[in-house]
């Protein structure tokens, strides 16, 4: 039986409800490969000012695909699949470089920037001996190419021609929360990844889930640093798959909604309180946000922490998360320290993101032996439209809405 | 009094116990009040990145991390041991110190965690030895699952 068909004849008739075994059957990953990763959507590849001059290149994802991104003579960027056309080996196997042309090393097949086909060696044979056919035709042979968008310095790809403009894509809530994040030249200040042992929907889904932050992650709760009922939502893009949950900075100290927290009214401190002095850079009030676009890149701002996270799918059950730590290339000193000491919040040891390291493997674990149970996301109703509260699944639905549409499940 | 690297060794083998050993609050002790503690990777160093995935440019934060780890952080049980190797002296306050980190989880599952060499200026003004800045120089800045426990 076709394994769509499967799956189709299993699926939920709401949003509210995800069978378990869409995270944990393998035949899933080749087909969310060909209709996600390399379907009408737009995939995060890099940052432009990781590829500033005439043959700078990084390797970077595609779901599983690895994709050379590439700054050509023009200064335009290219991206294409890094695989030789010949017989199939990595064409760059590093992270990044500078190159004139690629050369894969098993034969030495040769590409230009922009990945095109240019030579062969013994193409032609040795002293008339062997080489290609005379048929062979170098132009026949191309390299999968991806179409380019960037925003703002960052650098989103598609192999689909049915991707719409990715503006119209994340929708206008997330194009400016973008927008807004770099609105100056970006700058790495750190590279790190994290091992999720867990399914990469699990992760996607966990960027997307506001009612979780304040309950799982009790750093702030416990500290008194802030509250569940601070003012906040989150909106969720038309077609579901992007989305942005913002938390603004607290405008009283009357607020007390702890209810159900696990912090425990006991007055605990920070005693070096600076690592939460926070300069408001952009004098919006926003204290935590978060953007997730479809389907493995999300970015945060927290205080003054920017950062990129790109969810490679490395199996059905493993996920490298790839945290790209940011700041602005004008930053002061006291700038730069404020994001250095405030990345402890971040990252595979953040104060309030550690627990997302783990959490999707509990779930791993505790649906084990339950691939037909279902899971559920009734917070919020059963839609996926934005929202004035972060006690809500509405961006999670969203995600599934536009994962299934894609599946045709 | 026993020679600097014979001192140095002793003072790793304390911090190494003090982590091992699940003495999360004595770990601070080790640091001068005004401190730098990072984990980086060599990567990282290479590209000339500052962040890290821990950061604390005080004693009082790396205390602050030991009481979030308590009291606020959730991660499954596990422990340490760290194997420190032999110190080299780059400097008259200088030392680099390679170290292996194994981790062994509660059902008793055990990874090589972490691999790489301390970076260290020490302080030697008050008869004993403490960190001025202890940069973990991880060789590989790939972490399976998080990090809870320092390094």
């Amino acid at each position: 039986m076709d394994q769509a068909y499967q799956l189709q004849a299993s699926a939920p008739a709401t949003l509210t409800r995800v069978p378990f075994h869409w995270y944990q059957d393998t035949a899933l990953l080749q087909q969310e490969q060909r209709e996600v990763f390399e379907g009408p959507v737009w995939n995060y590849l890099c940052i432009e000012s990781d590829i500033p001059n005439p043959g700078d290149w990084r390797t970077t994802f595609v779901g599983r695909m690895s994709v050379v991104v590439v700054r050509t003579e023009d200064g335009t960027i290219t991206a294409f699949e890094n695989r030789c056309l010949h017989r199939g080996a990595l064409i760059c196997f590093d992270n990044a470089g500078n190159s004139k042309d690629f050369t894969c090393v098993y034969h030495s097949w040769r590409y230009d920037l922009s990945g095109n086909l240019k030579s062969i060696a013994f193409g032609k044979g040795v002293n008339g001996k062997g080489g290609m056919p005379e048929t062979f035709r170098m132009q026949e042979h191309q390299t999968r190419k991806l179409r380019i968008a960037s925003l703002s310095g960052i650098v989103f790809g598609t192999f689909s021609d049915a991707t719409p403009p990715i503006e119209e894509y994340v929708g206008p809530d997330v194009l400016f929360a973008l927008r807004r994040n770099a609105s100056k030249p970006l700058r790495v200040i750190g590279r790190f990844t994290e091992v999720l042992p867990n399914n990469w929907k699990m992760y996607a889904e966990n960027v997307r889930d506001t009612y979780h932050a304040s309950l799982l992650h009790v750093f702030f709760a416990t500290f008194r640093i802030n509250r569940l009922s601070q003012g906040g939502g989150v909106t969720v893009s038309d077609n579901g798959g992007c989305h942005v949950s913002t938390t603004l900075a607290p405008t009283e100290d009357q607020d007390n909604a702890y209810a159900g927290m696990r912090s425990v009214d006991d007055g605990l401190r920070l005693s070096d309180p600076s690592m939460l002095d926070a300069a408001d850079e952009h004098g919006d009030r926003v204290r935590q946000q978060i953007i997730g676009v479809f389907p493995s890149f999300a970015m945060q701002r927290t205080y003054n922490v920017l950062a990129i996270r790109q969810f490679v799918p490395k199996g059905v059950d493993s996920t490298d998360l790839n945290w790209i730590y940011l700041g602005y290339q004008d930053d002061s000193p006291v700038l730069r320290k404020r994001r250095l000491k405030q990345l402890n919040l971040a990252g595979p040891a953040g104060f309030v993101s550690m627990e997302d390291g783990c959490i999707g493997n509990f779930v791993e674990r505790g649906a084990a032996a339950a691939p037909d149970a279902l899971s559920l996301l009734e917070m919020g109703g059963d839609g996926v439209e934005s929202q004035e509260t972060r006690a809500t699944e509405t961006a999670v639905r969203g995600f599934w809405q536009m994962w299934r549409r894609l599946m045709r499940i | 009094m026993a020679d600097l690297l014979t001192r140095l060794m002793h003072l790793n083998a304390e911090y190494a116990a003090t982590l091992d050993d699940d003495r999360l609050e004595d770990w601070p002790d080790f640091f001068v009040t005004e401190c730098l503690y990072k984990i980086t990777s060599a990567d990282n160093v290479r590209d000339g990145n500052e962040a890290g995935i821990v950061y604390a440019d005080s004693r009082a934060m790396l205390a602050d991390r030991v009481l979030a780890l308590r009291r606020a952080n959730i991660y499954e049980r596990q422990s340490y041991r760290h194997i420190v190797s032999l110190p080299r002296l780059t400097g008259t306050d200088k030392a680099e110190t390679p170290f292996l980190v194994v981790r062994t989880m509660r059902d008793g599952r055990m990874d090589l965690f972490a691999a790489g060499r301390y970076v260290d200026r020490f302080d030697d003004s008050a008869g004993m030895l403490h960190f001025r800045e202890r940069i973990v120089v991880c060789d590989s800045a790939r972490f399976d699952t998080l990090v809870a426990i320092p390094l």
